[in-house]
């Protein structure tokens, strides 16, 4: 970087620093998501959130939505283009405070062809109100097969069950195979 | 037959599985890296114990966190016990929940629910 560049980029942190403020956000990662990573976010979260006094139900709500958000990008995030096998695994992280709600929030990349099961799982998950959650969650737990990877299927029920609220969830189209797929978790403060 | 004895961690539970004293117990966080790895000789344990198991079988469930890749594995445990009731053999399943947990309070109701064994719910208070 020459000189130029460097007051740019340099400038860029403050904005990067302030728009990090604006929307309340705590933490914000992107690379690979491994088991150290997780174990490292949740213990930190739940640190911070035991020293602002945050009650055990909220704390243990945002604990159960974090494991399960950074398990899902671990196991099912896709690489970047074809022959990239080093990007599986990959995406991006976020806490946010705000008042009244926490956000969980997770981005990975996701292969086209998968988009149209995961919206199916996602839409039947936010038609259901929490008895038909419970039942889902039963009926997938006896029924369902751990993935190679160990994934149980399990991860969107519980997050709507613990939290309450809908999924919120979005695809951006990055190229033709692939798009980016957004997802919000929001944990009520109060209770 | 041999005892499990696994120390608890921050992201795997203790586990004490002795027959000779009568013990079967899983409490504390489940969230292993890799879950079949760490459930597989637990569930193998109890399919050699369940060839000669003692009259009576309690198992002891008092965990404070579980992931859902856990709870599939926990469920496979119960439904050996309930393989072991159906086979004639007295069994109890004691889960313990935080009184103020009502979450895992639930999820014990849940699995109560799934398999045929008897459940006693026990809370208690964190001190």
């Amino acid at each position: 970087m020459d000189r130029k560049n460097i007051k740019g980029f340099l400038e860029f942190v403050y904005d990067f620093y302030k728009s990090m403020k604006a929307h309340e956000i705590t933490l914000v990662y992107e690379g690979e998501i491994t088991h150290q990573i997780t174990k490292a976010f949740t213990s930190l979260t739940e640190s911070n959130m035991a020293k602002e006094e945050e009650s055990n139900s909220v704390q243990k709500k945002v604990f159960h939505v974090m494991v399960e958000c950074l398990q899902n990008i671990s196991k099912h995030a896709d690489s970047f283009g074809s022959d990239d096998f080093l990007f599986a695994g990959r995406g991006i992280f976020m806490v946010s405070k705000g008042d009244e709600e926490y956000h969980v929030t997770t981005g990975n990349v996701i292969e086209n062809s998968k988009i149209e099961e995961l919206s199916k799982i996602l839409d039947h998950i936010n038609s259901l109100d929490k008895e038909g959650l419970k039942q889902l969650y039963k009926t997938q737990m006896r029924e369902g097969r751990l993935s190679e990877k160990g994934g149980a299927g399990l991860g969107f029920i519980d997050i709507a069950r613990k939290t309450g609220r809908k999924l919120e969830y979005h695809f951006l189209p990055i190229d033709e195979e692939t798009h980016f797929f957004v997802l919000t978790s929001t944990i009520s403060r109060s209770e | 037959m041999e005892t499990i004895k696994i120390m608890g961690t921050d992201d795997t539970p203790t586990v004490i599985l002795d027959a000779q004293n009568e013990i079967f117990e899983i409490s504390g966080r489940s969230l292993p890296e890799d879950v079949t790895a760490f459930y597989d000789p637990i569930l193998q344990w109890l399919e050699e114990y369940s060839e000669s198991p003692k009259p009576k079988t309690i198992f002891t469930f008092k965990l404070v966190y579980f992931n859902t890749a856990s709870s599939k594995l926990l469920l496979d445990i119960l439904m050996k016990l309930e393989q072991l009731k159906e086979a004639g053999h007295d069994v109890l399943v004691r889960w313990y929940y935080p009184e103020d947990d009502e979450d895992m309070q639930e999820a014990g109701e849940e699995y109560a629910d799934i398999v045929d064994v008897p459940f006693e719910q026990i809370g208690y208070t964190l001190s």
